[in-house]
């Protein structure tokens, strides 16, 4: 039951946001996702006894049920998704923006969507939750975002929503290979009848499955929806974009793509670490010389996932567990970021890194969780960022030599564009806009000091999420192998 | 024993308080917090040295990362190599906090530059602490993270945030090889500890090449201990205070790499090849940082270079086997080149941040303790006798002689170049005619004791310093080769040295005659460098460091650029996305020709209902009626 609650409670209060709109919102969305996290944090104490799962009857004419279960790997996300949520709401702090109250509902919404996804034992609950976090978070971006937002929000939704669509018939293919009367979309049964597919077919599925993962993530050729619409949205649909949504992607990896179709991978495998290799080093390339800093992250961003997908697809426990690490890390790194930016926006009304400058002549609480958060990013040790990255490069190098070093270049890139994003905003000069810059109000630190913390604390006690993960991820790789 | 955890957990203290209550905190208080820390680590250390009892102790403290088979924990070693140089990060980091509280009292930043310090020491401290290689990347990665604070401090200026960056980056490039070398470590041994490791390789027992992996490693010690190619960061690294400039870039956080090679020479000894490859990269460094040195005027940067002058000696040494000796020349390195580095910050805190020597001149009189400190320490490096460097670089030169006659020949005349351009700068700045402005000269002054005393203790050091590893010719013990010997492999002893002999001679004619020479074109021709505009030819190319910058600018951050502009405007825009907007056009095209087909006629409607069901019918029922 509790998983019921964890799932629907932030739907049922963000609903009662939407249709009685009242005054405190912003206090009310707060206490909503801080209660969501306790009572997630109570869930992964049981779930790290044994799996707690959840299940109810929901098509049974179709052998579909409404089932969740939370084990070390959902476990690890729905933590993530239930640990920033609140941050993200905190970012909203003192902002009068119009109709706040139907932002916060659609981003309480936009919890449950992603919670479901994550919790879902059913396939097609998963497929349900993966396509219903599409509508607030375009919600978010196509009523609050900035400039262009309707031809981008637009193309974001359309091409995600083309990726699923192979991603449903190849789903819909294997459940009616599986057994009974009424067929089983639980993933169990779906792991045992897409094993005895062949190679050929494992293949084709595959492909299916993974381009809607990789357009989620996205990888490399399938990005050109990320850095506009990272750009375009408000800086919390960004967050959520960044920060919790593009795991689906590389969840959706770990939870079907492996454990269906090994043959699949053994194929394709090679490709597609290949594809995403790439987008590590042409997403850092290209954010080197970015303008924006919003899109500067949004590309870093790409590069950042590029490695998860990479170290997933190598199929060993490093690579698994660095990438259920990192997208912990990368979560705290990335909204933390993009949060900073935003304080930045605020107070400049630019994000431009050019006219910025010397802001760390105002506010020295700033450049410091700044420069954590950016090293968290870099992956130096002792930051949370250096623990799934020294994984996941170990991961892809430990499959392919040349892959590895290539992918290892971002350790060197990664520093070139955040040092850069580090110097041109904080040091140097003075510019006009930045005269005045206004020290972190105490909501903002209260964001921003916590995330830091995570960073450092991250970077030395790794085992605690590590642990957690390890024995279901130990199970799903004897599964495959 | 059980107090040793807190040799570096309290510079990691001093920085939470510094780094935390800066700049609330009062600066004589930031001073003292800032200078305790490794005080006490410098006590700890050396009663640690006192009682050590030659047996390696192995101290884990924590798990770390742990997944699958991989288990890295945070564990210390404690052993000979770690106890010397807890030894000289603690007592050398000491009196350069010591002199920071002067020179850096006028600074607003004061709590914050301490409070980098001691991380700076904490990390440097984890990096010969580590018990396996990945702990040492911590602390070499983390050592690159303070030296990029510390370079970038005065952060106004964006050319010493540049600066910053570059030496940040450069060592990431290094890193990266680091990190290889790692993952192949784990790849064939399943660990990174030191002593499983060399366990293995010792018995034989492993299965990968493992020069490819001392190579690996190796690149990071060329990024982080300034080596060619990777070596231009150090001398831009100079923008940082300079206490800065003595402590990381010049005492210890640029010898991490010959720490790194002498802690894995069981490795590097199975890799002869690789060896052979450091010995002649620090030769090629150790020319070229001399060579660029002649002609510098700016007196830190003629210490920068010769920094990775004196680093590539150290390579060389190794190259030929001889850890010991280049251990000792870091030892002395360092004791001689903080001073030279602090003198010189002397100088410049007295010349109002002047720094270009031919704007110097006269300064004996006006700063008698800084003068003959500074003149102890420019004989240390020139190798004369019986300073502290004299008998550490004659040790590498004398294995030299030994190993390779050809290095030994060019490291000689390195050897030459060193004593000229040191002379060069000791005398353009001390004698002669004060030659800065008239403000300058009125402003004259010598240091307040906290950075006198430095001074003195460092020359002190730098003297005697010999004594550490004293050959038994000059009535020495080699006690720093007999404390060191059950790390190290069985030494090819260099023997007596006969000083009528070449080998003895050479060095000894390389370290005077170029002194001479200096002392005579500056001191008595009274003979001052041009102005920038008026050098020409071979001295031009010198002067503007063989044009490096400029080559790596256009080999790689111009192309770099190009590419990321490339890859955004064209690959990203154009190509990428006119193929998925085209695809939605198509969509969108097809769905607009389809829905002519929908004329709102209810009668074709009708039809195409009928036609369809037919044709469904006769699908269906083909299989009964052809039967």
């Amino acid at each position: 039951m509790y998983l019921l609650f964890i799932l629907l409670f932030p739907l049922l209060i963000g609903s009662a946001l939407l249709i009685f709109k009242p005054k405190n919102a912003f206090a009310i969305s707060l206490a909503t996702s801080i209660i969501e996290l306790a009572a997630t944090a109570y869930v992964l104490q049981q779930a790290s006894l044994s799996p707690v799962s959840f299940s109810a009857p929901w098509v049974a004419e179709a052998g579909l049920s409404f089932s969740l279960y939370v084990d070390g790997i959902s476990g690890v996300l729905i933590g993530l998704c239930a640990l920033l949520v609140p941050f993200i709401v905190a970012t909203t702090a003192n902002t009068d923006r119009a109709n706040n109250s139907q932002f916060q509902g659609l981003v309480l919404a936009m919890q449950t969507a992603l919670m479901g996804a994550f919790l879902a034992k059913d396939a097609f609950l998963f497929y349900f939750f993966f396509e219903a976090s599409l509508l607030p978070i375009y919600f978010l971006a196509a009523i609050y975002g900035g400039e262009n937002k309707n031809a981008i929000t637009f193309k974001f939704f359309v091409y995600t929503l083309f990726g699923s669509l192979f991603f449903l018939i190849a789903l819909v293919y294997v459940y009616l290979l599986t057994p009974g009367e009424f067929h089983s979309a639980d993933i169990d049964v779906l792991y045992q009848t897409a094993k005895g597919l062949s190679a050929d077919q494992q293949g084709y599925l595959f492909a299916a499955f993974f381009l809607a993962f990789a357009i989620k993530m996205p990888v490399f050729p399938f990005h050109t929806w990320q850095p506009d619409t990272y750009t375009v949205a408000p800086a919390q649909g960004t967050m959520l974009l960044s920060g919790i949504m593009l795991k689906m992607g590389t969840y959706g990896v770990i939870r079907l793509v492996l454990p269906m179709f090994p043959l699949g991978v053994a194929t394709w495998g090679l490709t597609a670490s290949i594809l995403s290799v790439i987008g590590v080093i042409y997403g850092s390339i290209i954010a080197i010389q970015q303008k924006d800093a919003k899109r500067l992250l949004a590309y870093s961003s790409f590069a950042h996932v590029g490695l998860m997908s990479a170290g997933i697809l190598s199929g060993s426990i490093e690579g698994i567990q660095g990438a259920l690490y990192q997208m912990v890390s990368h979560g705290i790194n990335i909204i933390g970021l993009f949060f900073v930016i935003e304080i930045i926006e605020r107070r400049t009304k630019s994000r431009e890194i050019a006219q910025l400058g010397g802001i760390t002549q105002f506010s020295y609480p700033l450049t410091v969780t700044f420069v954590i958060l950016s090293l968290g990013s870099v992956a130096l040790p002792l930051t949370n960022g250096f623990i799934g990255e020294f994984l996941l490069l170990k991961s892809v190098f430990d499959q392919n030599l040349v892959l590895g070093i290539i992918a290892g270049i971002t350790i060197i890139l990664g520093a070139v564009y955040t040092l850069r994003l580090i110097q041109k905003s904080m040091f140097g000069n003075v510019s006009r806009i930045t005269a005045d810059f206004a020290d972190l109000t105490f909501a903002e630190k209260a964001v921003l000091i916590p995330l830091s913390a995570l960073v450092i604390v991250g970077g030395i006690f790794p085992s605690t999420v590590l642990g957690f993960s390890e024995p279901a991820v130990q199970q799903l790789i004897q599964w495959f192998k | 024993m059980s107090l040793l955890f807190l040799i570096p957990l309290l510079p990691l203290l001093g920085f939470a308080i510094n780094g935390l209550a800066y700049p609330k905190l009062p600066k004589q208080i930031a001073g003292i917090i800032g200078t305790i820390p490794p005080l006490v680590a410098f006590a700890l250390s050396l009663q640690l040295f006192l009682n050590f009892d030659g047996q390696t102790q192995i101290l884990p403290i924590a798990d770390w990362i742990k997944v699958g088979s991989l288990e890295i924990p945070f564990a210390f070693q404690i052993d000979q190599l770690s106890i010397l140089m807890l030894l000289v990060i603690t007592g050398v980091g000491t009196l350069i906090h010591v002199y920071s509280i002067g020179y850096m009292s006028h600074d607003a930043g004061f709590g914050k530059f301490f409070a980098f310090l001691n991380l700076f020491v904490f990390f440097m401290l984890i990096l010969v602490l580590g018990a396996n290689f990945t702990v040492l990347f911590i602390g070499w990665e983390g050592v690159g993270l303070c030296s990029y604070l510390l370079i970038g401090f005065w952060n106004q200026k964006n050319s010493y945030g540049d600066a910053a960056r570059k030496a940040f980056i450069m060592n990431r490039i290094g890193d990266l090889g680091f990190l290889v070398g790692i993952f192949l470590l784990i790849q064939d041994f399943g660990t990174t500890d030191y002593q499983t490791i060399f366990t293995a390789i010792q018995s034989g027992d492993y299965t990968t090449d493992l020069s490819i992996i001392a190579f690996c490693l190796f690149i990071g010690a060329m990024g982080k201990s300034a080596q060619i190619p990777l070596f231009t960061w150090l001398p831009d690294a100079m923008a940082g205070p300079t206490p800065v400039s003595a402590l990381i870039h010049a005492a210890t956080m640029v010898t991490a790499g010959i720490y790194m090679v002498i802690r894995a020479n069981t490795l590097f000894e199975m890799s002869p090849e690789v060896l052979h490859f450091v010995g002649w990269i620090g030769l090629a460094t150790a020319l070229l940082g001399a060579a660029i040195g002649l002609f510098q005027n700016d007196i830190k940067k003629v210490l920068a270079y010769s920094t990775v002058s004196q680093l590539g000696y150290m390579f060389m040494g190794l190259g030929a086997s001889a850890y010991t000796a280049s251990f000792f020349h870091v030892m002395t390195h360092a004791f001689f080149k903080a001073l030279l580095f602090l003198g010189a910050g002397s100088v410049i805190h007295a010349m109002s941040d002047e720094q270009d020597i031919r704007s110097m001149g006269g300064l004996k009189s006006k700063m008698p303790i800084t003068f003959i400190t500074f003149m102890l320490g420019t004989i240390a490096i020139a190798g004369i006798p019986p300073f502290a460097g004299f008998f550490s670089k004659d040790e590498i030169l004398a294995s030299l002689y030994h190993h390779d006659p050809l290095m030994w020949g060019l490291a000689i005349v390195g050897s030459a170049l060193t004593s000229f351009y040191m002379f060069r700068v000791f005398i353009l700045t001390f004698y002669g005619e004060f030659r800065g402005t008239e403000k300058q000269a009125h402003h004259l002054h010598e240091s307040p004791i906290t950075m006198t005393l430095p001074l003195i203790i460092l020359a002190v050091f730098s003297v005697g310093g010999g004594l550490i590893n004293l050959p038994h010719f000059a009535g020495g013990n080699e006690f720093l080769a007999h404390w060191l010997a059950p790390l190290l492999p069985e030494a090819g002893e260099a023997g007596e040295v006969n000083f009528l002999s070449l080998e003895g001679g050479a060095p000894l004619l390389a370290a005077f005659l170029p002194a001479f020479l200096a002392i005579y074109v500056f001191g008595m021709q009274k003979s001052v460098p041009s102005e920038d505009a008026e050098i020409s030819g071979i001295q031009k190319v010198i002067y503007h460091k063989f044009y490096i910058d400029e080559l790596y600018d256009m080999l790689f951050v111009k192309p770099i650029a190009f590419l990321s502009n490339f890859f955004f405007q064209v690959i990203d825009f154009l190509v990428i996305d006119l193929f998925v907007e085209g695809l939605g056009r198509f969509v969108k095209y097809a769905s607009s020709e389809f829905r002519r087909a929908q004329t709102g006629n209810v009668g074709i409607y009708l039809f195409c209902m009928v036609a369809a069901i037919v044709v469904i019918l006769f699908v269906s029922l083909k299989s009964t009626i052809l039967s």
